[in-house]
């Protein structure tokens, strides 16, 4: 037995692909997760050159101008301004602090999610279990903070802001409260647009990947991964959830701290 | 006897001990930066400064993700390229149209 499996070379290596070479050194599945997340940079890339050129074709919030900041449709808000509410401490402002929650969550769920990975490159079966999971719940800890954030962004502050339009010729004054995809309280109603269309496609990254991450728990758990020999699912979904996460660190960066 | 090239030796009980030394710097580093972001945020007044430290902590960040934790430092130098290399061109993108934005707010 050991010396025919010296000789003879198995039909099928899954170290190489089918022609039995293996380009730049990755496996198949690997290097076409590459590419798909290659793609998906594009995507999210669109919308933030988007964000950058529809921000800068607006008026820049300016104190010697427009004094003190207050929400207004002449300018484009300040974000630290607008994301400064964390869940149970109604009107305590609290500038940046519940995004910068998310993003620990965050970036710790890409911790476990390596330490899945890792584990599994020692084949540890309990180990990728374990971190898989804290992994999926780090997703859904941020999936939940996710939709507070929204609620609170839709719903708006208990003051709101008066806006002045032309309604049949005549100016009227009326009060906005929230957010929707016309109308913002915040600031123009692009600001709106844009903050639902980049977290939301982000936010939709993160369900598809707790998803993803739930199968691989799952196929973990029965012991699929141990009689295929390898963990490279593992390996190939990690590199999807730390592009979620890298993601996120250019949002946390171009939508809320600059 | 164990010739077959992808199983490992310890096929039972016998698990390697974790290496998870690399793992856990890069996030006491992605961790620092994160807070340090925050010190900038509330401490500096607005300004061009500002944003490039900004954009220079992002850079450094994303450098570690996709470095370490999706393990591009350590592959082979073609596959490093091809993924770089695009992602100079969408910077090109985000400056031209920056300045686009820029030139229709005179416009305007």
């Amino acid at each position: 037995m050991a010396a025919t499996a010296a000789t003879d070379a198995p039909a099928f290596d899954k170290k190489t692909w089918m022609g039995g070479v293996e380009p730049m050194k990755a496996s198949y599945g690997k290097l076409m997760m590459w590419f798909f997340l290659i793609s998906d940079t594009f995507t999210f890339s669109a919308l933030l050159v988007t964000y950058g050129l529809i921000r800068f074709s607006y008026p820049a919030y300016d104190p010697a101008i427009h004094g003190e900041f207050k929400f207004s449709q002449l300018y484009w808000p300040i974000p630290e301004k607008v994301y400064e509410a964390v869940p149970f401490l109604h009107g305590v402002e609290l500038p940046l602090v519940f995004v910068g929650i998310m993003t620990f969550i965050l970036i710790f769920s890409s911790v476990t999610m390596v330490l899945a990975v890792e584990a599994g490159h020692r084949r540890d079966q309990p180990a990728v279990e374990k971190y898989m999971l804290w992994t999926i719940v780090g997703g859904l800890t941020f999936l939940g903070s996710q939709a507070w954030e929204w609620s609170h962004f839709i719903h708006g502050t208990d003051e709101g802001t008066i806006i002045r339009e032309i309604v049949n010729g005549q100016w009227v004054e009326r009060t906005v409260f929230g957010a929707n995809l016309t109308e913002n309280q915040y600031g123009p109603p692009a600001f709106a647009d844009l903050f639902f269309f980049i977290t939301g496609f982000h936010g939709t990254h993160v369900l598809s990947g707790v998803v993803l991450n739930i199968l691989i728990f799952y196929r973990t758990a029965t012991g699929l991964y141990e009689r295929r020999g390898h963990y490279e699912m593992v390996e190939k979904v990690g590199l999807y959830w730390h592009f979620v996460d890298l993601v996120w660190v250019f949002v946390f960066t171009f939508f809320y701290l600059v | 006897m164990a010739e077959h090239t992808y199983h490992h030796d310890n096929e039972h009980g016998a698990v390697a001990e974790p290496q998870t030394k690399a793992i856990w710097r890069t996030f006491y580093i992605l961790a620092a930066i994160t807070a340090l972001e925050f010190l900038i945020a509330f401490t500096m007044p607005h300004g061009t400064l500002k944003i490039a430290i900004f954009v220079g902590m992002t850079i450094v960040k994303a450098f570690y993700i996709v470095g370490e934790f999706m393990h591009l430092k350590h592959e082979v130098k073609t596959l490093i390229w091809s993924i770089l290399l695009p992602c100079i061109f969408v910077v090109w993108l985000l400056l031209a149209l920056l300045m686009e934005g820029g030139a229709i707010f005179q416009a305007r």
